[in-house]
């Protein structure tokens, strides 16, 4: 006897879309339970800012303390931090504690997965760049943008520079051996283009093969397009290209969103075996 | 996509022929997971897969599953090739239940809430509540993932892999780290879910769980089946010798015989009643997967 096995007709799955909006929904819940990631990314950075900002109070430039650049970079800083440190050290305990294996073995679309993520990434990104806005305007003297084209201009930057970093977050989360290493591999390669990408000092003051660098990430161009946001139009002429560079930022920030995206696709894993 | 052939009156849910996979390793050299599996599971049946460490039970398990490919022969999973299902085709896994190894997800979130979210990627989940309740979880449903007991870990595993009724659910070692109790009611639930409906592939290192649920056992080593047969027929078990053991002039004397009772009746006479420590024994599905596997080695 020969049997018919054929697909069962069934209802619909629930939409891709739903079910991202749903992962959104656990991630964040899950994020708020976890008293080291409220803590870790987003505290962390909003008590730099109090610990640098309180002892550097030296004027750079007139009208310009140490402090007000700092700040600038501190929100820049905080693009990198909430997607490209967050998800390349979470996407890795993920794949360890087999949350990502169990996720490919139910019937939910990988496209759903990433939407939760970029959901999470995008909530954490906004609580924590208006903290640092809020206590940057409130203590050190940060200025708000007070014309219609600085505040798109810093929308662009938000928007371009958040998905560069969610993208190389999802595509460097493949290197981490373990979850537990994660941490370990992630945050001193933040810290370090921190230093060199003119977050904790100026960046024309750093030696030119730092900046040179620097110049190769999108970190050195969020913070200089930071500034051209919350610093006088005036101070442009103290950057080392005596400009601003908004459209080769622009530039710089888009060919990472390619190598990115062409590295996650290739290199992400479900599984660790 | 094809379907197989059945067999008799029963429907087949699982067919795999001549199914082979080798892990590539270019430093310590390839390694033979699978070399050549050919069987079969019907609906509706509990089939266990026993065999040692790296025997290739996961690796075939995991193919069934979708999570690997093969290297060569055919595989139909409710008339489905696991290997050609693209990420966004969500159908067949929706027909499917998956209980992994072990798991430490979701640690900060509670067992309601986590079975409640697993339900909303099904097209047609079973009620949570009550399957909270049939894995005995009622009592923890507001308590978070961290605060269970490795043993309540596992039942919420079980509840998420049947959480969209599947008509398939494969169980991965699932009673691994259990006390007796929680094996005993582990395995109620494993007999109630087959009473429904489902059809059941569960690998296991534990003879007596194969023993107490299995329809149909497969025994698999060095990435081959040695054999495929009920529990009580394995490995010619059910024609195995009687051991018939008692104590004469205070030494233990053992008898192996095809006929027991007769062997019994004849002692009774010989000692004029009672036979000091009498035991009578078969065969274990321990002894005869030990000396299959053995015998394996030998070869």
């Amino acid at each position: 006897m020969t049997t018919n096995l054929t697909h069962a007709s069934y209802a619909k799955n629930p939409s891709v879309l739903r079910v991202g909006l749903l992962r959104g929904g656990i991630e964040i819940k899950q994020f708020l339970r976890q008293r080291e990631s409220v803590v870790f990314t987003l505290l962390f950075p909003v008590m730099l800012l109090f610990i640098f900002g309180s002892v550097f109070k030296d004027t750079i430039a007139p009208g310009v303390t140490f402090s007000r650049y700092f700040v600038a970079g501190m929100i820049a800083s905080g693009l990198v931090n909430t997607g490209f440190q967050q998800l390349a050290i979470t996407i890795p305990m993920e794949r360890d504690f087999g949350t990502l294996k169990r996720l490919r073995g139910i019937p939910m679309s990988p496209v759903s997965y990433f939407i939760g993520k970029v959901i999470l990434v995008t909530t954490s990104m906004l609580v924590q760049v208006a903290m640092l806005m809020a206590f940057g305007t409130a203590f050190f003297g940060l200025k708000l943008p007070t014309t219609a084209d600085l505040w798109l201009r810093f929308t662009w930057l938000v928007i371009v520079g958040s998905i560069c970093s969610t993208i190389l977050g999802i595509a460097f989360s493949s290197i981490p051996k373990s979850g537990r290493g994660a941490s370990a591999v992630v945050s001193p390669i933040v810290i370090v283009l921190q230093f060199f990408s003119g977050v904790f000092f100026v960046f024309s003051s750093l030696p030119k093969w730092m900046q040179d660098f620097a110049a190769i990430f999108p970190l050195k161009w969020l913070t200089q397009g930071m500034r051209s946001v919350f610093l006088p139009d005036s101070f442009s002429i103290r950057e080392v290209a005596r400009s601003w560079e908004l459209g080769k930022t622009f530039l710089v920030l888009v060919i990472w969103i390619i190598v990115g995206t062409l590295w996650a696709l290739r290199s992400f894993k479900w599984s660790d075996k | 996509m094809r379907a197989f052939g059945g067999s008799g009156s029963s429907e087949v849910a699982i067919e795999i022929i001549g199914l082979t996979k080798t892990y590539k390793d270019k430093k310590n050299g390839d390694k033979v997971a699978v070399a050549g599996i050919d069987l079969t599971v019907y609906r509706n049946e509990i089939f266990a897969i026993l065999g040692p460490n790296g025997a290739g039970k996961t690796t075939t398990v995991e193919i069934l599953e979708g999570y690997r490919d093969r290297d060569s022969g055919q595989v139909s999973v409710l008339g489905v090739d696991p290997s050609q299902l693209s990420a966004q085709d969500r159908s067949w896994r929706n027909r499917i239940g998956i209980v992994l190894q072990s798991t430490e997800d979701a640690a900060d979130l509670t067992v309601a809430e986590t079975v409640n979210h697993f339900s909303h990627y099904y097209s047609n989940p079973k009620n949570p509540g009550e399957v909270i309740d049939e894995v005995g979880l009622t009592e923890k449903a507001n308590s978070r993932i961290r605060t269970l007991s490795g043993g309540q870990r596992r039942r919420l595993d079980v509840a998420l892999g049947i959480i969209g009724g599947p008509e398939i659910l494969f169980l991965d070692e699932p009673t691994t780290g259990f006390d007796p109790e929680a094996r005993r009611s582990f395995w109620e639930l494993i007999r109630k879910l087959q009473s429904e409906g489902t059809t059941i592939v569960l690998t296991t290192h534990y003879l007596d769980e194969a023993e107490a649920l299995a329809d149909r056992v497969a025994v698999i080593n060095e990435g081959k089946i040695v054999e495929i047969s009920t529990p009580e027929n394995l490995g010619g078990r059910n024609e195995a010798k009687a051991r018939v053991t008692f104590l004469r002039n205070g030494l233990r004397e053992e008898i192996l015989t095809d006929n027991p009772t007769k062997t019994i009746s004849e002692l009774s006479v010989d000692f004029n009643g009672d036979i000091p420590e009498l035991i009578v024994s078969r065969p274990t599905l321990e002894d005869i997967y030990l000396s299959m596997i053995k015998s394996q080695e030998n070869k």
